[in-house]
């Protein structure tokens, strides 16, 4: 038996059956991270010694009957923009190259009263600002299908630690498509949870209306696990709901018969690259058989939707980014003349390109004599987005769609034209502004063998719905089960 | 919208940055672009429409007036560049 | 020319809540720097506020008691700039859809009443504190206050006389201590006020350009800076110069304004609906609710002593100027069930003193219930009003019991008769001249008696028990 090669709750039950200790498990994968050292760079830290000894702890307790969870003892590790207490937690950042929070997320708090066996923080782009992990001031994140291309980002780490077998399961955030679009990249099932269904007490915020912390893992019903771990009202949190949540694993039947599926004909358009838009096409006539209705439908509003998510992040990027001004924590520049001085270069010195463009575009939308015409025109665009899926959702129960427009590109290829990047999130983005669920599982490779992914959207708090499709998709498919030989580039 | 060099002045200046010679003419060409396509919500009619900045409708959020005892004071400055005396030290701001 | 001044205030009221607006931290005013912080109100990465529902109450109890109407949704928003004693580079603050909005408050001045319209009444949290350090030619920044609650009252440009300021300063300050929302200690930085103020000819209608003075913290600072302010601007004007839109600092010392360096660019807040916050509605009901168990404001207590009591309306409206010393009268009027003798002394011996030693009434240390035992002691006789005088005066600045100073000091009266008829014997064998005078018809000896009587008696015996058993005597 190849322990790396489990699923999370295969590996669980194992655990659970006294088959496999945790501290084995957690041994073979630091022993992985290790062995691969920086072919990837999926981590910015390893807590080894950390890990081994909890490891330890949340034996006993296993042994003792006090932990029960389905994935108590399974190894995971956490993007590094989720706060641990004492805990290097730098958002890829140079600006937060030093920063031990006080305080562990609420994320953090749920997964140790799980007794999961947290090995390290995950690379990501800088901030999370980024569509590549290549923004991370802790070097570039590598696919391991083929280390010349990107793993996608933000959450890159997230997803290339599952693909790699770093890591059985792990959390990410997703802003834009954070979550989703990496796990299609690297061929793996990741979800981005309704805003307000996790906590987001402890994860650096970015866009805070559109931050949602999610799953990443080799399975839907793995993925569903953990969101039994994470979700639930934080009172930490304001924008975060009691919901009926907290069943996902028990929900899943298989049973998709009926299910009423929506395909958005505007994600199909002229920018969609062939070979995804044909494997997506051929997830839709997997899930026909499996008893699901399938109907296209227009969605006109889809062009609009980066404009007016890049308006929204920005703008709230802006105003979250002021904090990091050299004096509290994290970077302070050596020289400086004054007050002003100290801010300009801490700043400067500390932030990456693309973060500082961010950041000026989000000043400059909220700015005096353009606040109007920019963020007050996006938060209407963003209602009528709210509106079309709204409308979506009176006929159909999931949506499914593309994640991206193409398999992950090259390294060095995107961040020189970032309006390119940008519009590279067109399917993901909505989904933030509306505040819906949206799931991405593997549903095949181009020519090249990469992973292709398929996106399915949800209604709010309709998580369960959208992992029964994706479980039954799983049960009958087995792109989910593939995983990069070697990692080296083929 | 035109991008030039007196805005990207003015809103480096707003976001504390400083923006260097070799920086300039790619920000000033990215930006331009960006807010270029920005512009495009301009053909989308969106008269009567609200603009909409939280998307669910949860409403009231409270928490009761009641103190927790405030946590030690190394952990709020356990992170500080510069400290003094119990206080975040910075560059001379008041008289 | 004859210039008029235009003055518009920005008034800030640290709210007595006893926690802060968006974490559970402690509001008390000082304490050791950074004590009474976490990671909230710290600014730390990843956290994220929470509204203490009692902020929106008092702000709803404030809008009332302004006449106010209250915004039923209401919205926070993040006002974005950069400096050290704001951590998270923002102020969570209400822009566009602030509690309250359109209301007055009426204020008496020597001209008359006049009513002084309220533009918003919104919440909002405080900053930190910077402090100079001389030794490392530095700044010290304490987020003790970061994140106390205020209200920020925003007037109407209806002032035209620093009068008119002091008195409605007064009036929000005694109006929020009767709303037991704010101590209003501007001593303490819980009451502050921004002025703007403009001058222009009299009889314009027009505004001219006005300069705001921010964090004014005493009457008569402001009521000397806006006096200055106003010279300064007409002398600008005068000599044919224009007035600087700008913000001033007021140096009390030298008794003038200077521009304050504006090196930063200008005021470009970046204001935007705060995403971490969900917006919060008020219903009619919660209204209602706050209007039903809004406490007795000054203007209803003192139509109360005048009817209830039959307090003089100059008496009722000085002694419910200020809530602490309404209580005062009430705690004392309950035990002694005297409320015109109580008021007597209020506006008598207790204001007089408050006034020469200047100390304000909330830090008077003589409690209801000593001169309730003063009250007593006139009552029954133990005293006379004239030792009651100098017993207030000796107890006023310790609160020391009034029962015991009496009885340490022995200046109980003497009312024993027997005691009384003894003095009035030797009185009257002492001074046969002065009684065969009253016996002729003299009435003055009569009282050269009396006054002697009283020597002996050394002034503890009650005038009227002397009087009556000296004509008995003398019958």
């Amino acid at each position: 038996m190849d322990l790396l090669k489990l699923g999370a709750l295969e590996l669980g039950q194992k655990i659970k059956d006294k088959e496999i200790s945790v501290h084995d498990a957690t041994s073979a994968m630091l022993d992985k991270i290790q062995a691969d050292g920086d072919i990837y760079n999926a981590y910015i830290s390893v807590f080894k010694d950390e890990a081994l000894k909890s490891a330890d702890e949340i034996q006993a307790k296993i042994d003792s009957g006090e932990l029960t969870s389905p994935l108590a003892g399974v190894p995971m590790a956490i993007k590094d923009n989720i706060c641990t207490k004492d805990m290097l937690t730098t958002c890829g950042s140079k600006m937060l190259y030093n920063f031990k929070p006080p305080y562990n997320a609420g994320v953090v708090e749920k997964l140790n009263k799980a007794g999961a066996v947290i090995l390290g923080k995950l690379n990501m782009d800088e901030f999370a600002m980024g569509s590549t992990s290549e923004t991370s001031y802790y070097g570039v994140t590598k696919n391991p299908w083929n280390t010349n291309h990107v793993p996608g980002g933000s959450s890159g780490g997230a997803a290339v630690a599952v693909a790699a077998n770093e890591a059985y399961y792990t959390l990410g955030s997703d802003t834009g498509g954070s979550i989703r679009q990496p796990c299609s990249y690297c061929g793996v099932t990741g979800m981005k949870p309704t805003y307000g269904s996790v906590s987001r007490y402890g994860l650096v915020a970015y866009a805070s209306s559109l931050d949602q912390i999610g799953p990443v893992g080799n399975s839907a019903k793995d993925i569903a696990a953990v969101l039994d771990i994470i979700t639930g009202k934080d009172k930490r949190d304001s924008t975060s709901v009691e919901c009926d949540c907290g069943n996902a694993l028990a929900s899943l039947t298989g049973d998709i018969q009926g299910l009423r599926i929506g395909i958005p004909t505007d994600y199909f358009g002229s920018g969609l690259d062939n070979e995804v838009k044909e494997k997506v096409m051929a997830a839709a006539k997997t899930f026909e058989s499996l008893g699901a209705v399938i109907e296209e439908f227009p969605m006109p509003i889809v062009e609009y939707c980066v404009p007016a998510y890049y308006i929204i992040a920005c703008a709230e990027a802006g105003s979250n980014l002021s904090r990091y001004d050299g004096i509290k924590y994290g970077y302070r520049a050596e020289n400086y003349d004054d007050l002003y001085d100290l801010y300009l270069k801490s700043r400067s010195e500390g932030f990456g390109m693309e973060v500082k463009r961010r950041i000026m575009l989000g000043n400059f939308v909220l700015s005096s004599g353009y606040y109007d015409a920019y963020y007050t025109k996006a938060l209407r665009v963003k209602a009528l987005i709210k509106k079309a899926f709204d409308d979506a959702f009176q006929k159909y129960d999931v949506i499914l769609g593309p994640v991206a427009p193409t398999t992950a590109p090259r390294i060095g290829e995107s961040l020189c034209e970032p309006l390119k990047m940008y519009l590279s999130d067109i399917y993901t983005v909505s989904v933030n502004l509306a505040g819906l669920p949206g799931l991405t599982a593997p549903c095949g490779f181009d020519s090249n063998n990469m992973p292709i992914g398929f996106q399915l959207i949800g209604k709010p708090f309709g998580e369960n719905t959208l992992l029964n499709a994706a479980h039954a998709y799983q049960l009958s498919t087995d792109f989910h089960t593939k995983k990069p030989e070697g990692g080296k580039n083929a | 919208m035109k991008i030039d060099n007196q805005l990207i002045d003015y809103v480096a200046a707003l976001s504390r940055l400083e923006v260097a010679d070799s920086e300039r003419e790619g920000l000033i060409k990215d930006l331009g672009s960006i807010i270029g396509y920005m512009d495009k919500l301009n053909t989308l009619n969106t008269d009567d429409i609200e603009p909409m900045s939280h998307a669910f409708p949860v409403r009231n959020v409270f928490r009761e007036d009641k103190v927790i005892p405030s946590v030690d004071r190394e952990l709020i400055l356990q992170n500080a560049p510069a400290k003094k005396d119990g206080s975040f030290k910075v560059p001379k701001t008041v008289e | 020319m004859n210039y008029e001044m235009v003055i518009g205030l920005e008034v800030h009221v640290e709210l007595s809540t006893k926690s802060k607006i968006f974490c559970s931290c402690t509001t008390e005013f000082g304490g050791d720097p950074n004590t009474h912080c976490c990671p909230v109100c710290t600014g730390l990465p990843g956290v994220l506020p929470v509204l203490n529902e009692k902020v929106v109450e008092y702000a709803i109890r404030a809008g009332i008691a302004t006449n106010c109407e209250i915004t039923k949704y209401n919205k926070f928003d993040r006002k974005n700039y950069f400096y050290p004693d704001l951590p998270k580079a923002y102020q969570i603050s209400q822009l566009y859809l602030p509690i309250c909005q359109n209301g007055h408050v009426d204020i008496e001045t020597s001209k008359g009443t006049k009513s002084i319209g309220i533009h918003e009444i919104h919440m909002e949290e405080d900053a930190g504190k910077l402090i100079h350090d001389p030794w490392d030619d530095c700044t010290l920044a304490d987020y003790n206050r970061c994140g106390v609650p205020l209200l920020e009252i925003v007037s109407e440009p209806d002032f035209r006389s620093a009068e008119e300021v002091t008195a409605y300063l007064q009036k929000l300050k005694s109006t929020f201590e009767y709303l037991d929302i704010s101590d209003c200690k501007m001593q303490e930085g819980s009451m502050r006020a921004d002025i703007n103020l403009s001058v222009r000819p009299v009889g314009s209608d027009t505004f001219g350009t006005r300069t705001e003075m921010k964090n004014m913290n005493s009457f008569k600072a402001i009521a000397r800076a806006i006096e200055g302010e106003f010279n300064r601007q007409v002398e600008v004007i005068e000599s044919g110069k224009k007035v600087i839109q700008e913000t001033r600092r007021w140096d009390d010392n030298k008794e003038r304004s200077y521009a304050m360096r504006s090196k930063e660019n200008a005021h470009d807040y970046r204001y935007f609906p705060e995403p971490d916050l969900p917006p919060v509605e008020i219903s009619d009901e919660w209204i209602e609710r706050v209007r039903s168990e809004q406490p007795e404001m000054a203007l209803e207590k003192q139509k109360r002593y005048q009817e209830e009591f039959g307090l003089p309306e100059y008496d009722a409206r000085m002694i419910t100027g200020e809530k602490a010393m309404a209580d005062f009268f009430e705690e004392a009027t309950k035990l002694t069930n005297k409320p015109k003798e109580v008021s007597n002394w209020i506006m008598g011996d207790i204001f007089r003193m408050l006034k020469e030693l200047s100390i304000e009434t909330s830090h008077m240390k003589l409690s209801p219930d000593n001169l309730a035992k003063l009250i007593m002691m006139i009552d029954k006789g133990t005293i006379n009003r004239n030792t009651a005088k100098k017993v207030l005066s000796a107890v006023f600045d310790d609160n020391a019991d009034c029962e015991q100073y009496v009885k340490d000091n022995g200046l109980q009266m003497v009312n024993d008769t027997a005691a009384v008829e003894e003095v009035i014997k030797k009185v009257l064998e002492n001074n046969p001249q002065s009684v065969s005078d009253y016996k002729g018809g003299k009435q003055k000896a009569f009282g050269f008696i009396v006054g002697q009587c009283m020597k002996e008696l050394k002034g503890k015996a009650n005038p009227a028990v002397v009087n009556e058993l000296l004509k008995k005597a003398l019958s």
